[in-house]
């Protein structure tokens, strides 16, 4: 697997008038786990969807290894190995979990899609327990280990996690971030976005702190973890 | 009204209550009293039946087995706008304002049809629907369409329209998922202070910090049954519950925490602000 780094470089992005985001910079080392944290409104998803292409970016760039993300469709940024996995979990309710995991490989011509069904299904046994249900029946902790499934499916070099623990009970989230060790040993970088303050700089090496669109703090997470401001605004401490 | 300790009235009796689907037992023998009042905090983990019980609570399934008892009136059959106008009013984990009405006139429709089942006037029901903005914080949005809400708005909302069906028993189903730290502060006001106002709650949460503040109850739920209930301190000690829904991330936080306390009361002694060297 080549691995890159993604570069953000400047990056504005918005809705209609509305600026959300402005010159962001950030950068993501090949085979590094960062955290992005900041409260509801600050642009954490809208820089996410930046980066895949679901929201359209004004200005700046954003970059993996050689390619230019900005301006690309979803489909190509997925191709390109850089695959998010949507707050809310976003899954085809109406169709079994086997088929929304397929769909994450719906890019994919190689021959090895079964296999990877397998190692899915291997690494989250819970799942192959669910194959033949309805995705919109399943438990929120459920719904959430086959929204990573899926985009595993696509063999994302670079993951994007939005809201991972939103929902879910505590010993779950436990699970997940055992999951996210194991998805990350296998080589992939990982980017989360998350509510939870606590557990995005446990999980990670380096976060970056978005306040009103802009990043007003960055560095290692647990040196984030004792800064005094950090402590005060997210972790209630 | 049945027997309990002196002082309490109990508002909600849930007796024996069994739910099933097909082959699967989402419920089962789950029995506890909601003390008038009181504020009932329903944890478990994902899939143990919590958003099962808010349903067969509210009306929107007929439990298999047992008995819901509100003001010693047997609800099980009652159909779910019948358990409305009784006083029960629920949120929902998944919220479900009409996206295309206005933030007031999603709650005036509460307010028209809720306990009052249309004999409250248009009027009447938008001034209800006024205060009620203005009680959870939403006056300042109130002529947008529901659909412009951000995530804290929408949960907010979704309260709004629950309390506009003027509840004496609201059953809360992750209201504070998604919102920050200091959100979380913003929404146990507000539900603090409905529960001052008289209304018995029933919170659905995972954030812990959330229920153990809220909480005078604890339920815990685990693959349908209900494996502890009591005070927050006496259940959260609780190995079982430790296991089957805290996690040892959330134990090894809490002693974090403690260690901190503990350091900062000891450099209190050591240093009181008006030592002297």
């Amino acid at each position: 697997m080549t691995q890159s780094p993604l570069v953000i470089d400047k990056l504005s992005a918005g809705y209609g008038d509305t600026q959300v985001l402005w010159d962001v910079d950030m950068r993501i080392e090949p085979g590094e786990v960062v955290a992005l944290i900041g409260s509801n409104g600050a642009g954490k998803s809208t820089l996410l969807g930046a980066i895949s292409g679901v929201v359209d970016t004004w200005g700046g760039t954003a970059r993996y290894g050689d390619t230019s993300l900005t301006g690309l469709e979803p489909d190509r940024i997925v191709n390109a190995g850089v695959v998010q996995v949507p707050q809310g979990r976003r899954l085809f309710g109406s169709l079994t979990v086997e088929d929304n995991l397929r769909m994450g490989a719906y890019l994919r011509r190689d021959r090895e899609v079964e296999a990877d069904l397998e190692r899915m299904l291997t690494l989250l046994p819970r799942l192959r327990e669910r194959y033949d249900y309805l995705a919109g029946r399943l438990s929120g902790g459920e719904q959430q280990q086959v929204a990573i499934a899926r985009a595993l499916m696509a063999r994302p070099q670079m993951l994007l996690i939005d809201e991972m623990s939103l929902g879910l009970a505590p010993v779950l989230v436990d699970q997940l971030i055992e999951l996210l060790a194991q998805i990350h040993a296998t080589g992939v970088s990982i980017l989360i976005v998350e509510q939870d303050v606590q557990t995005a700089l446990e999980v990670s090496s380096r976060a970056y702190v978005l306040e009103t669109g802009r990043v007003s703090l960055s560095g290692p997470s647990p040196q984030l973890l004792d800064d005094p401001q950090v402590k005060k605004a997210y972790l209630g401490v | 009204m049945s027997a309990q300790a002196a002082g309490t009235e109990v508002a909600l009796r849930i007796a024996n209550v069994g739910m099933r689907f097909g082959g699967l037992w989402a419920l089962s023998e789950v029995s506890f009293d909601v003390e008038r009042g009181s504020v009932l905090g329903l944890i478990g983990p994902n899939g143990s039946g919590k958003t099962t019980l808010m349903n067969v609570i509210s009306g929107v399934y007929k439990p298999t087995t047992g008995d819901v008892r509100y003001g010693g009136k047997r609800i099980a059959d009652v159909p779910t706008h019948e358990v409305c106008h009784l006083g029960i009013a629920r949120t929902f984990q998944i919220v479900k304002p009409f996206a295309s009405l206005t933030v007031r006139e999603n709650v005036a429709v509460g307010a028209m049809y809720g306990r009052y089942g249309g004999k409250r006037s248009t009027r009447a029901s938008f001034e209800r629907a006024q205060e009620l903005l203005e009680i959870v914080g939403l006056a300042r949005v109130a002529d947008r369409p529901a659909s412009d809400l951000t995530i804290p708005d929408r949960k907010r909302l979704e309260v709004a329209k629950a309390l506009a069906l003027d509840p004496d028993v609201l059953l809360l189903d992750e209201v504070m998922a998604g919102l920050n730290a200091t959100e979380v502060d913003e929404a146990l006001e507000l539900l603090r202070d409905v529960n001052r106002r008289g209304v018995t709650l029933i919170v659905v949460e995972h954030l812990m910090k959330a229920i153990v503040s809220i909480s005078t109850t604890i339920v815990v739920l685990a693959e349908g049954k209900k494996i502890a209930q009591g005070a927050p301190s006496d259940v959260l000690a609780s190995p079982q519950v430790v296991e089957a829904y805290l996690g040892s991330r959330w134990v090894k936080r809490q002693e974090q925490l403690k260690q901190i306390e503990a350091q900062r009361a000891h450099a209190a002694q050591v240093q009181p602000p008006d030592a002297h060297a």
